[in-house]
């Protein structure tokens, strides 16, 4: 069973370095990665300048691997679908745990990569991270979690990656806005603050912001807790979903 | 002899649709089995409930011994699968989807490259291999799919219409390769449409219509469950008009094909004499004389007719 799952997992890194060539290793991708956030973060910035550094700093580094993660894990599914080269996948001796195991540490793998730009761009401006080895926990745990939220959305079993575009698109948009990476969780309402505990970036960004500026309105502990939940929730889900869905895309 | 293949009550609906209706069939190690139908008859959806891509509504199938639902990973670990349209990933070079598949199956990679570079070289991509496959023909394509099937040395092959649609060079290597798998001892599965292909590769062929087995048997025996007329095709070094050939007995029907005649009859032995005489009376000489033998391709329009 132990020589059987490590089997698999270490099968699980073939789909990973596959999904790195085909759908990461690309110029547009990597571009828009890094411009998709810095755009909506500097739209922000432009419009209240009365945030700290820390602040806005730790809500871009939480926006950029919160896109990057759930940008393209999405799309694998209905695009290798429609290229059949699924049916390849489906025919070797691995599971649909090890396929959605190794598309989660690809998209893991490019969140982490994109992430670091803010943060090397923040050290440079003059931030100081107090702790440094949560915030790469946190940046690790939550780029699992981003990654198999993107590869949660993938699952209805459509093999037109525009229709999970467009429904990747209603999520991750929403989220953004409702996670405290443009106001801070205490200024929120009631029901704001109800709504942000929903998104598992609301957990990231408070703990980012604990690593900068040193405060958050969670304690650490909860983020944490409450992180590997979702990731756990979002995993389990995907793997479960895929597994009924994936046969449906053939 | 051992089967590799066990299918029971094999069924698959889609929606209303019966594509597979309860096959039943088992294929022999070391066997090349053919898999014929009509477009549409059910071939393809048997070839992937085997493979484990799709799920069977009934029945079951073991394949090498492992029933293909319930331990999909180690029935998978030792078969190789050509399937009907290429799908290797056109972004990676040949060399990457060979690696790529050696990691799927577990492959060392040692010895993933020795195998990579042997069939590579075998089937002529070697000096492409670290091209993308987006820039290969066809042919090409299917030989790299052939490729990565064999990566895991399988004892089974599933190869849904190799050769279709290939250039008379490539379908030559696929078939060349294929005749030296039984002599390794490992079984194929090969669906096909192309009757020559079947007739002059097979050791025994089903044939598949409208989602029900029809017959399955060695191509000879199933020649001759069709009851015919025998035919005769004989030509002359002169022009014969068809009216002429017409006044010799036991000719049931004939037929001109190029400078041949097609000569039904009930009486083989009593034609071919009396074509030899009305040569002889007529000063022509017999340039080519053939008995003919139902060929597969009318037993299989003809079973097909009939289910």
């Amino acid at each position: 069973m132990y020589t059987q799952f490590l089997d698999q997992l270490k099968r699980s890194l073939g789909v990973t370095k596959k999904d790195i060539r085909i759908y990461y290793f690309k110029g547009p991708v990597i571009s828009f990665g890094l411009l998709m956030p810095l755009f909506l973060f500097l739209a922000f910035l432009i419009g209240s300048r009365n945030l700290s550094t820390d602040f806005l700093i730790s809500g871009l580094i939480g926006m950029t691997l919160f896109f990057t993660a759930t940008a393209v894990s999405p799309i694998i599914a209905p695009w290798e679908a429609q290229l059949q080269t699924l049916e390849r996948l489906i025919s070797a001796p691995i599971s649909v745990a090890t396929l959605i195991f190794g598309d989660m540490l690809a998209s893991l793998i490019f969140g982490i990569g994109i992430s670091l730009v803010p943060l090397i761009i923040g050290l440079f401006i003059g931030i100081n991270v107090i702790y440094p080895i949560i915030l790469i926990s946190g940046i690790i745990l939550a780029g699992v979690c981003f990654s198999s939220l993107g590869l949660l959305l993938s699952t209805p079993p459509t093999n037109a990656p525009s229709n999970i575009m467009m429904i990747s698109s209603l999520v991750r948009f929403p989220v953004v806005f409702i996670s405290g990476i443009f106001i801070p969780l205490g200024n929120m309402s009631f029901w704001g603050k109800i709504v942000a505990s929903l998104s598992p970036l609301t957990y990231f960004a408070d703990l980012t912001r604990y690593c900068i500026g040193g405060t958050s309105y969670y304690s650490i502990l909860f983020d944490f807790m409450a992180l590997i939940t979702f990731t756990v929730l979002f995993f389990v889900l995907a793997v479960k979903l895929h597994q009924r869905t994936i046969y449906k895309r053939l | 002899m051992e089967n590799v293949v066990e299918v029971q009550n094999l069924t698959k609906i889609y929606d209303s649709l019966v594509a597979v209706d309860h096959i039943n069939f088992n294929v022999e190690k070391g066997e090349i089995f053919g898999f014929l139908g009509p477009n549409g008859a059910g071939k393809t959806t048997t070839t992937r409930m085997l493979t484990g891509i799709i799920r069977p509504n009934e029945g079951n199938a073991k394949i090498l011994g492992y029933d293909i639902q319930k331990e999909p990973l180690k029935a998978k670990q030792n078969i190789g699968v050509v399937p009907e349209t290429s799908n290797a990933y056109v972004d990676l070079s040949a060399w990457q989807n060979m690696m790529l598949m050696a990691e799927l199956y577990g492959i060392p990679k040692k010895e993933a490259v020795k195998r990579a570079e042997k069939f590579l070289e075998r089937l002529g991509l070697y000096e492409r291999q670290n091209s993308k496959v987006k820039g290969f023909s066809k042919g090409m394509k299917q030989r790299l799919i052939l490729c990565m099937a064999l990566i895991n040395d399988p004892i089974l092959i599933f190869l849904d219409e190799p050769t279709s649609g290939l250039d008379v060079q490539s379908s030559r290597v696929i078939r060349d390769i294929l005749l030296e798998f039984p002599k390794e001892g490992k079984t194929i599965f090969l669906t096909t449409h192309n009757m020559d292909e079947a007739n002059h590769l097979c050791d025994r062929v089903a044939i598949i219509n409208h989602g029900k087995i029809a017959a399955i048997d060695r191509p000879a025996t199933l020649k001759n469950m069709i009851k015919r007329l025998n035919s005769v095709e004989i030509s002359f070094d002169s022009i014969i008009k068809t009216e002429t050939l017409s006044e010799i007995p036991y000719i049931r029907n004939i037929t001109k094909e190029g400078d041949k005649f097609i000569i039904s009859t009930e009486d083989v032995d009593n034609l071919i004499h009396s074509l030899a005489d009305f040569a002889e009376s007529r000063k022509l000489k017999i340039i080519n004389l053939n008995t003919m033998a139902p060929s597969l391709e009318e037993v299989f329009i003809k079973l097909t007719r009939e289910t």
